[in-house]
């Protein structure tokens, strides 16, 4: 019992039984079709799952200081454009190394550009997160379209593919990317001041600035460092893809969302932990890989994903009504 | 005038900006002002409104729903295979399918909602997927063009025709959807069932200890929205003569928008008719004078997103000024 | 005033009522005569709130209970009952809602149900003028609940309560964020229904107010009945030692500081509008308390000390030095600290954990060599803290709002300390707080101001800043207007001066 409260203190509350969940998924899995425990399957969820992790983490901190950021998606596919932009202006296929690193940095500027402009917005006029960042994924959505025509940009240099496809000590590099993104998400929001005022500015964001925490700057930064994790997200997606095309990976925004909540995030903000989030979207990636390995389509996942996250709030709810269940008040 | 100003002050400030838009593109266009721009800006608009009207009840009622827009792409979906089914059908029948098979889906929402205790935007982002999965699942993203004859055909509700030979008309889809305007008017602003969404919305502890049926009160809410959605979607198909299982796909978030623009606040206890309309006319208007501007129509949405973006920043520093006034 | 042998509205005998093995209520009598004003008196949690429950109907009592209303015996009732019979209650967050306007808060019970029904404007508002009529007073009707201030809303939640056939109102800590000026007005409206024939049950904690309202006081303890007091002849003092089961002390503990150095310098600071020419100086050690209704400027002074708002003029000095924080970060640099009067939304972040809350405001303290947040850091600072100030606690990732009023004011009290604090602002330290906790709180200050501490205390409570602090000022329309010494003026001196 207390090995479990010190696991549940340590881990949260929320990380056994999505664990639990997790083994459960994979195991059912693995009876259903042999397909799907074989290096080829695990490798190939491995790939598909970094990009949808990177912008999850760009979604969970929104969420977590009580808001939200709809605008991710375009975030990801505009930084994606300007890395394009550059290495097209560098020859395209010919473009070098130096090249990328600069288109990089660039599309690493756009996104925490845009994710400031929000924070700024949120944080100094007190608009709500929601329309805020639905206001900014109409207009980059808008610019997008506007500066390709609606039309995919492709063309880049083969070295990228080994950031798209290559792997390191039999790592995929997109994982090794998003493990190290998770962890320093892990270690911002755990430990230290900036992590600290987020959970403090989802719960009550005057109180925590009566308390001497600067929340404008706080808010700021949180739609600022989305962005950024957007923009990794977008550089990700080009060297899959190998193309770039706003609206790409549309789909994903609600998923996020979906992660986001399946992990244990408390929807008003305040509460939650990167590593459940991890969990559940990698029993998502197992459901999607393995209906799709059971002859399911993409489009029946993604029915199940939204099943699963029901599911899950009503054993939520039905563990709190056996908890609670005596007595009232 | 004044307490107008006062008691709706995003909706008066949003009048004028439409009166100003509308005035200047008149002078700056000769094409704006004409019945045939205005007759087809509001048939082009009639599905977004029915939309807006369904969404401002929830809204004020306190919760969110972006399941609204997939959900009406199920009812063509569902309605066509019951058209099929009776072999027919008219408007009347088509009308009370629709609104039946999108209260089912809205009542599947407000019972998740209200049974689960969870905040709308999970359950609708669920829902939203698991409608939108298995529609495209069945239909295999395949289009049906196989559809009733009245429902595809053209039935105009106001015809005219102007000295030089063009035809302005209204189509049906306005006609419903000024009932649906109405109708929501009527509930929101005229019963008592509308006082009681609006209580819910503004302090739901408090609507409880009143007495309000809460239960009740979601399944109004989402059952009426669910309501608009199908009609909202029978309508499109009139419009778009076939049903395409992803048409409707991502136009949620832009009516929400809309309405929240319109001085519609989230969480609850605040939103009006005439302000929902105005924001779905100002983004109308908004495309519809860039493009008779002759810009080019890939600008249409940044410049959109722009200006949504500058309203919600202003409106909100105003209502800050406010709210500092009385002292602590 | 009705004669102690009106009929009883209200009679109920051994009333108890169990929560999971625990009586929150243990064989209760409480009875109410028609047109009786009865106060109801216990600290948090001594099952008033319970009792009110019972009467209309949301819990039903434990077996073995009678229940008699307006004569008539009752089985057990239910809130529709209840409301059939004339029973209203005006909860203590008043349950109203705030984008409504006027009128429709007040007449919104009639909009209930489920069978819709088109609202009729026109006879609503003539009822809500009746109402307002009968209680004398004039309100705009069409204003928005929540562009009125808070003892306007506490009138419309009488008004909605009385358009139903009210008989029997139970008033739940109707006074808890008014002013006195405004409670007086509240107890004249009270006193005009008791007029009327209508029977006011009274629950609060301020002494003064139900001994000055009330005819007679039911006290509970623990769940358990104390005894049915007539307030003739009743002291406060009994009255809390009635409800606490201690005897409090009310000594004056003010002591000399003249000769010690000035921590706190104003000089004719003035911010248009919410105060003007304040000068003062606060000493090393001192407990300076400024008493004044609420609207006299008293928390926007404190405003602009820690640096929420900026002052049109004058100077401020700190130690000596002349010091303008532009925000609260800069005043706790600067070794000010606020304790907030709105310990539930500003104090505390009440649903995040004690340790946290308690940490909030020296994060960097808490820092190790590369930058991180040392949990290790954290919890002996905490734990510190919470024993210094003896917190009751279970664990200290608990979350806040488990605590009991007075133990999260020593949280508030703890994490401002922990900023090493040369002045220390309490606002209305004591809101919310029991009549035997505040004791514990005041001890706390003494101690600190002891131990060198510059404590400026604000409040309205008269008699628990002449108790407590060494000087008292008199802030009125924004204004210093006179100096008290604690040991030359009573109780009931000041009041006649801050209330005149």
């Amino acid at each position: 019992m207390t090995w479990l409260k010190r696991t549940n203190a340590a881990l949260g509350a929320e990380t056994l039984p999505l664990m639990g969940f997790a083994i459960l998924v994979f195991l059912a899995f693995s009876l259903a079709t042999p397909l799907f425990v074989t290096g080829r399957n695990l490798s190939s969820m491995a790939f598909q799952m970094p990009a949808l992790g990177l912008l999850t983490l760009a979604m969970l901190v929104p969420i977590l200081s009580g808001g939200l950021n709809l605008a991710i998606i375009f975030q990801a596919n505009l930084s994606g454009l300007t890395l394009a932009w550059v290495l097209i202006q560098f020859g395209g296929p010919e473009a070098g190394m130096g090249a990328f690193l600069l288109g990089s940095l660039l599309a690493i500027c756009v996104g925490a550009l845009s994710g400031a402009v929000m924070g700024v917005v949120v944080a100094y006029t007190g608009a709500h997160p929601i329309l805020v960042s639905l206001a900014m994924m109409i207009f980059l959505r808008g610019l997008g379209e506007f500066l390709t025509r609606g039309g995919d940009i492709s063309g880049f240099p083969e070295f990228l593919n080994t950031i798209g496809y290559g792997t390191v000590l039999g790592i995929p590099v997109p994982l090794i990317i998003f493990g190290i993104a998770a962890l320093i998400w892990h270690i911002m929001l755990t430990k230290t001041k900036h992590g600290f005022s987020v959970y403090m500015i989802g719960s009550n964001i005057r109180a925590a600035d009566y308390s001497g925490l600067n929340t404008k700057r706080t808010l700021t930064l949180i739609y600022t460092f989305s962005g950024v994790i957007c923009a990794i997200a977008g550089i990700l997606m080009l060297t899959r893809f190998n193309s770039v095309r706003v609206g790409h990976g549309e789909a994903l925004l609600l998923v996020t969302v979906l992660a986001c909540f399946l992990g244990g995030i408390d929807p008003f903000g305040g509460f939650g932990r990167v590593l459940p989030v991890v969990i559940a979207l990698v029993t998502l990636q197992m459901l999607s890989s393995g209906l799709n390995l059971l002859g399911a389509n993409q489009h029946l996942s993604t029915a199940v994903w939204g099943l699963f996250l029901i599911a899950v709030m009503a054993l939520r709810w039905l563990g709190g009504r056996l908890r609670n269940g005596k007595g009232e008040d | 005038m004044h307490r107008l100003a006062r008691d709706y002050p995003v909706e008066t400030r949003l009048f004028f900006v439409l009166l100003a838009m509308c005035v200047g593109l008149s002078l700056a266009t000769d094409t704006f002002l004409t019945l045939g721009n205005i007759t087809s800006l509001l048939n082009n608009n009639a599905v977004n409104l029915i939309w807006a009207v369904g969404l401002l009840v929830v809204l004020i009622a306190g919760g969110i729903d972006i399941s609204f827009a997939v959900a009406a792409s199920v009812v063509q979906y569902l309605a066509a295979q019951v058209f099929m089914t009776i072999g027919g059908g008219n408007w009347a029948i088509g009308l009370v399918v629709a609104a039946a098979l999108g209260f089912g889906l809205g009542l599947i929402n407000a019972l998740l909602i209200y049974r689960l205790r969870v905040v709308s935007i999970v359950i609708t982002i669920a829902t939203f997927n698991v409608f939108f999965g298995l529609l495209m699942f069945f239909t295999r993203g395949r289009n049906i063009y196989t559809l009733p004859d009245w429902w595809t055909d053209r039935i105009f509700i106001f015809e005219y025709q102007s000295a030089n030979g063009t035809w302005s008309e209204l189509n049906l889809s306005v006609g419903i959807m000024i009932f649906c305007a109405v109708a929501t008017a009527i509930l929101i602003g005229w019963t008592t069932l509308g006082r009681q969404l609006y209580a819910m919305g503004d302090n739901p502890e408090g609507a409880r200890r009143a007495g309000v049926n809460i239960g009740f009160m979601h399944v109004l809410a989402y059952g009426w929205l669910g309501m608009m959605a199908g009609i909202a979607g029978l309508c499109q198909v009139n419009i778009a003569k076939e049903v395409v299982p992803n048409a409707l796909y991502g136009r949620e978030l832009e009516v929400l928008a809309a309405v929240v623009l319109g001085g519609a606040r989230l969480g609850g206890g605040r939103g009006t008719i005439i302000g929902c309309i105005l924001g779905v006319l100002f983004v109308a208007i908004t495309q519809n004078g860039l493009n008779l501007l002759g810009i080019s129509p890939f600008a249409f949405q940044m410049i959109i997103g722009a200006a949504i973006l500058v309203a919600i920043s202003t409106s909100n520093i105003d209502l800050g000024l406010r709210r500092k006034a009385p002292a602590p | 005033m009705p004669s102690s042998s009106a009929p009883y509205a209200l009679r109920l005998s051994h009333v108890s009522k169990t929560f999971g093995g625990l009586k929150a209520l243990d064989h209760v009598d409480f009875a109410v005569r028609e047109g009786e004003v009865h106060c109801l008196a216990g600290e948090n949690g001594c099952g008033k709130s319970t009792l009110i429950k019972i009467v209309t109907g949301v819990y039903r009592p434990d077996p073995g209970a009678a229940i008699e209303l307006f004569g008539e015996a009752k089985e057990g009732i239910t809130p529709g009952e209840a409301h059939e019979l004339g029973i209203a209650v005006i909860w203590q967050d008043l349950a109203l809602f705030p984008h409504m306007t006027v009128a429709e808060n007040i007449a919104f019970d009639r909009m209930v149900g489920a069978l819709p029904r088109l609202v009729r404007k026109g006879q609503a508002r003539q009822d809500v003028s009746a109402v307002l009529d009968r209680l004398g007073v004039t309100l705009e009707l069409d204003a928005r609940l929540h562009t009125l201030p808070i003892a306007q809303r506490q009138i419309v939640a009488i008004a909605r309560a009385l358009m139903g056939k009210a008989r029997l109102v139970f008033m739940d800590e109707p006074t808890a964020s008014l002013t006195q000026s405004e409670t007086n007005a509240l107890l004249e409206i009270v006193r005009t229904l008791s007029s009327q024939g209508v029977s006011v049950v009274f629950v609060s904690h301020r002494l003064a107010e139900v001994l000055e309202i009330s005819e007679n006081v039911t006290v509970l303890r623990d769940g358990k009945l104390v005894g049915l007091f007539p307030t003739t002849g009743l002291t406060q003092s009994r009255l809390g030692e009635l409800m606490t089961g201690t005897a409090l002390s009310a000594d004056v503990k003010a002591q000399d500081r003249s000769d010690a150095p000035p921590v706190l310098e104003l000089k004719g600071l003035t911010r248009h509008g919410e105060f003007e020419d304040i000068s003062l100086i606060l000493r090393k050690g001192e407990v300076l308390g400024i008493t004044g209704l609420i609207g006299a400027g008293r928390t926007e002074l404190a405003h602009a000390i820690i640096g929420r708002s900026q002052p049109d003029a004058g100077e401020m000095k700190l130690n000596g030095e002349v010091v303008q924080p532009r925000n609260i970060r800069q005043s706790i640099a600067a070794g000010i600290a606020y304790v907030s009067e709105d310990r539930l939304s500003l104090g505390l972040i009440q649903p995040q954990s004690i340790s946290d809350n308690t940490a909030m405001s020296v994060l960097d303290r808490l820092l190790n060599h590369v930058g991180l947040i040392s949990s290790t850091k954290q919890d002996t600072l905490v734990t510190d803290w919470l024993t210094r100030l003896s917190v009751k606690y279970g664990q200290t990732s608990d979350a806040v709002s488990t605590l009991s009023g007075g133990n999260q004011q020593r949280v508030v009290l703890a994490k401002w300390l922990a900023t090493d604090p040369k002045l220390l602002i309490l606002d209305s330290p004591t809101v919310g707080v029991d009549v035997g906790a505040r004791a514990g709180i005041f001890r706390i200050v003494r101690e600190l101001a002891d131990r060198g501490l510059a404590i400026l205390l604000i409040s309205d409570e008269v008699g628990e800043v002449l108790m407590n602090a060494d000087r008292v000022l008199h802030m009125a329309e924004g204004r210093l207007v006179s100096e008290y010494d604690p040991h030359q003026t009573s109780v009931d001196a000041l009041e006649a001066q801050v209330y005149a």
